[in-house]
């Protein structure tokens, strides 16, 4: 089935309720949290209160003897079972040849902490309140050692050696494109803009904090693991053949509702292991769950990008060379997909919408003691995208082209389209997402809107963002040659019952993404049957055969094509079944609208009978014929998908407080096919909701001699509220994805992704006239307040 | 100690420490595990529940302080029949939420402040929303349910 014929089924594009909402309404969701086990006991954490510290002695005595206490281990319990450190999933080698540097990350500190939060030592008791106050009672001896939290101290001379294995702290130094043509087309060229810029770290701060339980069974020798995690069978391979050496089919991963991940739950962590590993010595359920301090310290943060670069181009605005220097801070250890998120999946985004013709781009990524940086909703590409339109719309501004015109001068018209830094883009429409933006937006009616603030004594600025994304992570054998160290497909069972209900198990994992009713829409569509009769699994390495989870949004390109590709093997065999029961040849047999019907007859039967046969032989050849009706699919996409999109901010500043409200917020997206028009917006305002705060007032800060976080609670770390955003305009461009068979491009993360450069161009629009050029995130008042004083000085 | 107080409507009387928190007792002695602990600073309101008919935070009350009061909860909101409130159906029908962890909280506020304030414009739902941090849905489709949820209240 190709995708137009897809786009046209029933159920496709309708704004179905969504099936999960009612138990989640009610209360009767069941989050990690939420589940109590008979006998459990609880585990508590003492971690690093500094930055950078050598353990000289636990002493662990006062705190064993506390009541309710049942164990404390330390590194040195880990070390004496084996068990091994975190693995990284995403090999990089860096231009010298040579591979990354790689330092152990140990799941409890092996004779050195690296950053605030570090995990010491773990505590269990009988409740959790007793593990607390026994926490209290480790005597850790630490020495001190200097820190470092800015990664721009990172590699200065004098600077402390975090890892002996990382000499000078730099991970690795990787490149792509050609910098000697580069450098060539940046003598040819008539106007160079050059900008730097800082991306700002962030916390991801899901509103259910991370939580993990481990079981164990002596009479099986099996465990359970339920936890808040995105990817239950890449958690189950990473825990069990890379860290504690089990066979992965006596451990059973379960992610039940999980509240909201934003990558921040892709990831192995230390207290997965360490409560798994802990239930099977103990012989005990052990239970964890942060709070949302532990959540700040601990959990991956996002983004902390430092860059400079420049742009080269001809009289006329055309854009001939981009060159970019970035540094990317991993913090102190390589979480699991750290490594590619600064290179294959920002360096490779950096052409955006635009026909450069040669890019370079080199990237330093570098160990500090602050907590792990890992993927943060779009994961790379909204630093690529912040980079490249702040420097687009700069270059506009500095040849006086409108904000439009500079790159409409420079879009990408013809499809497919190979960019120099690897991708291949299928399809798009950039001058029509751009034109309907524009309209939606009300452009015309700017100037109009700009002397009405102004008569209130207030600024305004309009600023743009054209993005592209690449999502569906894939093909898996690309990714290997770049460094992956797993598979990018997706696997989807579907099992037809006797009475034509149908249960689907994916690989996805949905944490807010609606996949319960998504999917269910989808197998609706291609059966012909009611979505009502289809119930999708997930989560739950015990029922599901294979997944590899829900990040960089791949759920339905690469998930739903799985369960596709399943329904089109239950479709071949149903028609067999279905030539049986009207004694036809199967060849003739054809399928649609849920009614299987002989070519060139006024035969037919409706799916649910072919069901209910396929589960009562009676009559079969069952030499040729087997009963049931259930298939899996494994799938591996062949490209990846390109959403994209135009953006337009409008903001409104109070220049005497600095205040920067956002009046008006417009986004034009290109998702190709949509499934449920209802989620996708959903999906969409979510996402500009993050990128709007990352560009207004998310903003994760170490301090920098101590590298002590200094936002550790919502009291610190100004989070998104209500009144903080507007309404958003939202409309859609379709130009279906060729490499998938729904023609669908993942809309999740867009939002993340295009956003802040908007909000951030609209800034730096409505202070031009008071001589403001530049400006980092986050645009806090006191930001934009001293940008106003110092343009006046 | 023990505490009595009414919890969904029944009578209740529980034996806990003096320092349990209103929170712990809801999940950890009665099971109630609708209403969600998010964060640890009384910020997010993930916990929210009525008492008395004020929306308050359960993770910032004792139980102690609830003797004699009456505790209202996600799962007390719909009928005995389990027919959704009037402001869960509107949260379903506007697609006011995403992965469900605030939800329940949401819920709540805003029953309490439809019931306050049945007139809110959405300005001023906005403000009045700002003691609930919700990190999926933008808050967009959480203001139109507030709308739809304080119409058919009203009804």
């Amino acid at each position: 089935m190709g995708s137009n014929d897809f786009a046209s089924l029933p159920y496709i594009g309708e704004a179905v309720l969504r099936k999960e909402d009612e138990r989640f309404l009610t209360g009767a969701g069941q989050y990690t949290d939420d589940i109590q086990i008979n006998n459990m006991v609880h585990a508590y954490f003492v971690r690093s209160p500094h930055a950078h510290a050598i353990i000289k002695s636990i002493d662990k005595r006062a705190a064993l003897a506390a009541p309710g206490v049942v164990a404390v281990y330390d590194g040195q319990d880990v070390a004496a079972d084996n068990v091994n450190g975190l693995p990284c999933g995403w090999l990089i080698t860096s231009t010298n040849g040579e591979p990354m540097k790689e330092p152990p990350h140990p799941i409890l500190c092996q004779g050195k902490a690296r950053y605030v939060g570090d995990h010491v030592a773990m505590v269990i008791a009988e409740t959790l309140e007793q593990a607390r106050n026994a926490a209290e009672l480790v005597d850790v001896d630490y020495e001190v050692l200097p820190a470092i939290a800015d990664i721009r101290d990172a590699g200065k001379n004098g600077a402390p050696t975090i890892h002996d294995e990382a000499p000078n702290n730099h991970c690795y130094k990787w490149a792509i494109g050609e910098k000697e043509s580069v450098d060539k087309a940046f003598e040819q060229a008539a106007h160079i803009t050059k900008i730097d810029l800082v991306n700002n770290r962030l916390v991801p701060n899901a509103m259910e904090p991370r939580a993990a339980i481990g079981c164990y069974n002596r009479a099986s020798d099996e465990y359970t693991l339920y936890v808040a995690n995105q990817n239950p069978h890449v958690e189950r391979l990473l825990l069990t053949a890379f860290v504690m050496g089990l066979p992965e089919h006596k451990v059973r991963v379960v992610a039940p509702d999980v509240g909201g991940g934003f990558g921040s739950k892709i990831y192995l962590y230390a207290e997965d292991v360490c409560v798994t590993w802990a239930a099977k010595k103990l012989n005990k359920t052990v239970k964890w769950t942060a709070d949302r301090t532990e959540a700040f310290l601990s959990d991956a943060h996002g983004r902390d990008h430092v860059t400079h670069a420049e742009m080269a181009m001809d009289k006329d605005g055309k854009f001939l060379a981009f060159r970019v220097h970035t540094d990317a801070n991993m913090g102190a250890y390589l979480s699991t997909f750290s490594t590619c998120i600064p290179t294959i999946l920002y360096a490779t985004l950096l052409a955006g919408q635009y026909t450069t013709p040669q890019i370079y781009v080199e990237v330093d990524a570098w160990f500090t003691n602050t907590a792990p940086v890992d993927a943060y909703r779009g994961a790379g590409r909204p630093e690529a995208t912040y980079l490249l339109e702040r420097i687009v719309s700069r270059a506009g501004w500095e040849l006086g082209l409108s904000q439009d015109e500079i790159r409409r001068r420079n879009f990408i018209g013809e499809f497919p389209y190979q960019t120099p830094v690897a991708l291949q883009y299928d399809t798009g429409d950039f001058h029509q997402c751009l034109n309907k933006a524009m309209e939606l937006a009300d452009v015309a009616g700017f100037d109009a809107r700009r002397k009405e603030s102004e008569a209130k004594g207030l600024l305004r600025g309009i600023g743009y963002s054209s993005y592209i994304e690449a999502c569906g992570l894939a093909p898996s054998n690309i990714a290997g040659a770049l460094g992956a160290r797993a598979g990018l497909f997706e696997c989807g069972e579907v099992r037809v019952h006797p009475t034509g209900s149908v249960t689907v198990f994916t690989g996805s994992h949905s944490h807010g993404q609606g996949h319960e009713t998504t999917f269910a829409q989808v197998v609706a569509a291609r059966l012909g049957i009611p979505v009502e009769n289809v119930d999708i699994v997930h989560g739950d390495t015990g029922r599901v055969p294979f997944g590899m989870g829900t990040y960089g949004s791949r759920s339905i390109s690469v998930g739903g094509s799985a369960i596709m590709r399943a329904i089109d093997k239950i479709e071949a065999k149903a028609k067999k079944i279905a030539a049986h029961l009207m004694e036809a040849s199967d060849t003739d047999v054809e399928f649609a609208n849920g009614e299987f019907t002989v070519k060139g007859t006024d035969k037919k039967v409706p799916f649910a009978q072919v069901a209910l046969s396929a589960y009562v032989p009676h009559n079969y050849p069952l030499e040729t014929l087997e009963p049931g009706l259930n298939e899996t699919a494994f799938y591996d996409p062949t490209n990846f998908t390109f959403p994209a999109g135009t953006y337009i901010c409008e903001v409104e500043i109070n220049p005497k407080t600095g205040e920067t409200r956002v009046d008006r917020f417009t986004a034009m997206d290109d998702f190709g096919t949509i499934i449920n028009p209802m989620i996708v917006e959903g999906q969409v305002h979510g996402g500009l909701a993050q990128g709007i705060g990352q560009a207004l007032m998310e903003n994760c800060v170490y301090d920098r001699e101590t590298a002590q976080l200094l936002t550790g609670s919502f009291m610190d770390y100004t989070m998104p509220r209500a009144d903080d955003l507007p309404d958003f305009k939202i409309g859609h461009v379709c130009t279906p994805c060729t490499t998938n068979p729904l023609g669908t491009k993942g809309c999740g993360e867009a939002g993340a992704i295009g956003s802040p450069p908007a909000v951030i161009n609209a800034v730096l629009d409505a202070l031009a006239p008071l001589g403001v050029k530049d400006l980092d995130m986050p645009a806090t008042p006191h930001r934009v307040w001293q940008a106003i004083q110092h343009a006046k000085a | 100690m023990k505490t009595e107080l009414t919890v969904n409507g029944k009578t209740v009387s529980l034996e806990a420490e003096p320092n349990t928190l209103l929170v712990q007792a809801l999940r950890e002695h009665m099971g109630l595990t609708g209403t969600h602990v998010g964060c640890d600073t009384a910020q997010c309101g993930a916990c929210t529940v009525i008492v008395d008919g004020d929306a308050i935070k359960s993770c910032n009350v004792l139980l102690a302080q609830m003797a004699g009061k009456s505790v209202t909860t996600i799962e007390g909101l719909s009928t005995a029949d389990g027919q959704m409130h009037p402001m869960q159906q509107a949260f379903k029908d506007c697609h006011g939420l995403q992965c469900g962890f605030c939800t329940t909280g949401m819920v709540m506020s805003a029953v309490d402040l439809c019931t306050k304030h049945p007139g809110a414009s959405e300005h001023e739902i906005r403000e009045l929303l700002e003691g609930n941090i919700c990190r999926c849905t933008g808050y967009q489709n959480i203001v139109r349910a507030v709308k739809q949820g304080a119409a058919q209240m009203k009804a």
